[in-house]
């Protein structure tokens, strides 16, 4: 198959992604008890009124046609709450989970990949406590890691405790949902260079005399690569559950506060806006990983 | 070489899950308080240390020192050296101390493991066992079936847990009861957590389903279902066990998140995440930072399991 069909086929598999979460997100908030309108009030003219207004008296199959029908056109309908296009609420919010998301996923790679071919390629009590470190790091989730630096950031005064500003508000939600994510990727990188290692061309290299450092970064470490960037679309998704977490505890105004928001007061339509959203840096992860693999071993896209 | 396999592959997890459910049964016989007793006179009590030596240098079993809010705009106690308590006196020994309304922080802890261990335990538990079953049938009936039960499988692995999760929280009314929580939580973690399962399940019976052993069941005249049953998915095990290293983090952490956020279990329930709410506000957790304690509960129970699976690499073998 060629390349273009490879990536063709690719890109249809991230629409469809979008579109089935999308879609499940919306019509199982509008399949929930209770909607929107249902919160103003006893006064059952008037919540029949607001629900008329918003169109929630239409049956569930009408609104999710005429839903669906202005999404070709990327109009994502109107937020209840605050009567503003979903798009554009969204797309405020998305462009701050992305940016906490870029810089944890960098951290993580910058800090997880060179740890794990340290810890893949040695031995010794060093080696053995980094493991141990990034064992822990591992059994510490976003949603707890973020409240125990708050609490110390409150205590010390050395970092601001919430919201969204300079560098320095990024430190505390970027290490939490780095830190554990850097581990998954030393896992990973260590197994993935003890196989590089152990492959015949390593063998012989070594066989004919050039030093186990040379081999390591030279050469193991490119080819152990492939496995890693192949489930870079995975790690997004634990990068989303995890930012969901700590822009709640940390005030971060990203689209996870959004969608409890959205949740909470049956705002479908932002629901659904927000599973777009997410499902689309998810698919794009996905590919991006899928591509990257592609790209590094060309096996994967020829096949 | 199989024997060592067979000990670090399901032997190791199988007991602490054993463990983890007998903390699930005993936890709460533990507690030395009613998880919802709240103690007057007693807001943010910090913990209090067990002595065995008393002032005046003689040996006890374990006992604490009383203490008293001094000032309670500054919640400052002091502490009665002289006297000496036990579970069972009239004052109360908080070991991890006191929430806001002055209930013993410990017990609200073990009672919490019966709601949050249990409710991860039983759905990995069944997540697996979906998994097990749909992997199993697309494995062993190949073709058309596979092709869809794992592309479907495939489309739901991709979906942060989180998410997933919420979304269909969503579909639920906002206020439930405790036990309505505990099926609803259930039913949505194992319909988020059978994908893995099944892929993993999957690849073992079709690897296994052409083997000399299968090949035999078959001209023996077995049914499908009994080569399924008796001679393929024995062989998932190692796999599956390996699974529950990882579904049952997940799910503790679920619930945690979904509490916290109030989409979970509602106050006074006494469960992990419900009890971090506690902690969210931030200023007053940096005074009183044993109120993280159910937070140190779920990372020391998560890496426990984590270092059981210690040596595998979860994310490779699935």
């Amino acid at each position: 198959m060629t390349t273009i069909g490879f990536l063709a086929r690719r890109v249809l598999a991230a629409l469809a992604l979008v579109f089935v979460a999308t879609s499940g997100a919306l019509l199982l908030a509008q399949l929930a008890p209770g909607d929107y309108a249902s919160q103003f009030g006893r006064d059952q003219a008037q919540v029949a009124a607001e629900r008329h207004r918003l169109g929630l008296d239409l049956p569930v199959a009408q609104q999710y046609a005429r839903w669906l029908k202005r999404s070709l056109t990327l109009d994502l309908g109107e937020s209840f709450q605050y009567q503003r296009p979903v798009t554009a609420l969204v797309a405020e919010r998305a462009w701050n989970t992305a940016l906490l998301a870029a810089t944890s996923l960098a951290v993580a790679t910058l800090l997880g990949i060179p740890w794990g071919i340290v810890t893949g390629s040695r031995r010794g009590v060093l080696i053995r406590a980094l493991r141990g470190v990034s064992l822990l790091f591992l059994s510490i989730p976003p949603l707890i890691s973020s409240l125990t630096m708050l609490a110390v950031a409150a205590r010390t005064g050395w970092l601001p405790v919430s919201g969204m500003g300079g560098v320095s508000h990024l430190v505390v939600p970027t290490l939490a949902l780095a830190l554990p994510i850097a581990a998954i990727l030393e896992r990973l990188q260590a197994q993935s260079i003890g196989d590089a290692l152990a492959t015949p061309m390593a063998l012989s290299a070594r066989a004919r005399g050039i030093s186990r450092r040379r081999i390591v970064w030279r050469h193991a470490w490119r080819q152990s690569l492939g496995p890693i960037l192949a489930i870079y679309g995975v790690i997004v998704g634990t990068l989303f559950s995890g930012s969901f977490a700590v822009e709640i505890v940390t005030s971060w105004p990203g689209l996870g506060d959004l969608m409890r928001q959205a949740l909470l007061t049956r705002d479908t339509y932002l629901v659904a806006g927000c599973a777009a959203a997410g499902a689309a840096f998810l698919a794009a992860g996905v590919l991006l990983g899928d591509v990257l693999h592609a790209v590094v071993d060309p096996r994967v896209g020829g096949a | 070489m199989r024997e060592v396999r067979e000990v670090r592959g399901v032997r190791a997890p199988l007991l602490v899950f054993a463990a983890l459910a007998l903390l699930v049964i005993a936890a709460p016989g533990l507690a030395p308080y009613a998880p919802g007793r709240q103690f007057d006179g007693y807001p943010y009590a910090p913990p209090m240390r067990p002595h065995v030596i008393d002032a005046a240098g003689a040996w006890h079993l374990p006992f604490a020192h009383p203490i008293s809010l001094a000032d309670p705009i500054e919640r400052r106690y002091v502490e009665d050296r002289r006297a000496r308590i036990t579970f069972a006196s009239r004052e109360p020994w908080f070991l991890l101390g006191s929430d806001a309304l002055g209930r013993d922080v410990l017990s609200r802890v073990l009672t919490g493991a019966r709601l949050s261990l249990g409710l991860a335990l039983l759905s990995a538990a069944l997540a697996l066992a979906i998994g097990a079953a749909i992997g199993a049938v697309a494995g062993y009936a190949g073709g058309w079936t596979d092709t869809w039960l794992m592309r479907i499988a495939d489309l739901a692995l991709v979906l942060p847990v989180i998410y997933a999760v919420l979304a269909l929280r969503g579909a639920l009314p906002l206020v439930l009861t405790t036990v309505q929580v505990f099926t609803a939580f259930v039913a949505v973690f194992a319909l988020v957590g059978w994908p893995s399962a099944a892929r993993g399940v999957r690849g073992i019976v079709v690897v296994e389903g052409r083997s000399g052993y299968a090949e035999a069941a078959r001209a023996l005249g077995a049914s499908p279902a009994r080569i399924i049953a008796r001679h393929l998915l024995p062989a998932t095990r190692g796999f599956l066990a390996v699974q529950a290293t990882m579904l049952v983090p997940a799910f503790i952490m679920a619930e945690a998140t979904l509490s916290f956020v109030g989409l979970g279990f509602a106050p006074p329930t006494p469960s992990w995440g419900v009890m971090l709410t506690d902690a969210a506000s931030i200023r007053t957790t940096a005074d009183t930072p044993w109120l993280l304690a159910p937070a140190g509960a779920i990372v020391l129970t998560v890496l426990v399991i984590h270092s059981v699976a210690h040596g595998r690499d979860p994310l490779l073998d699935s």
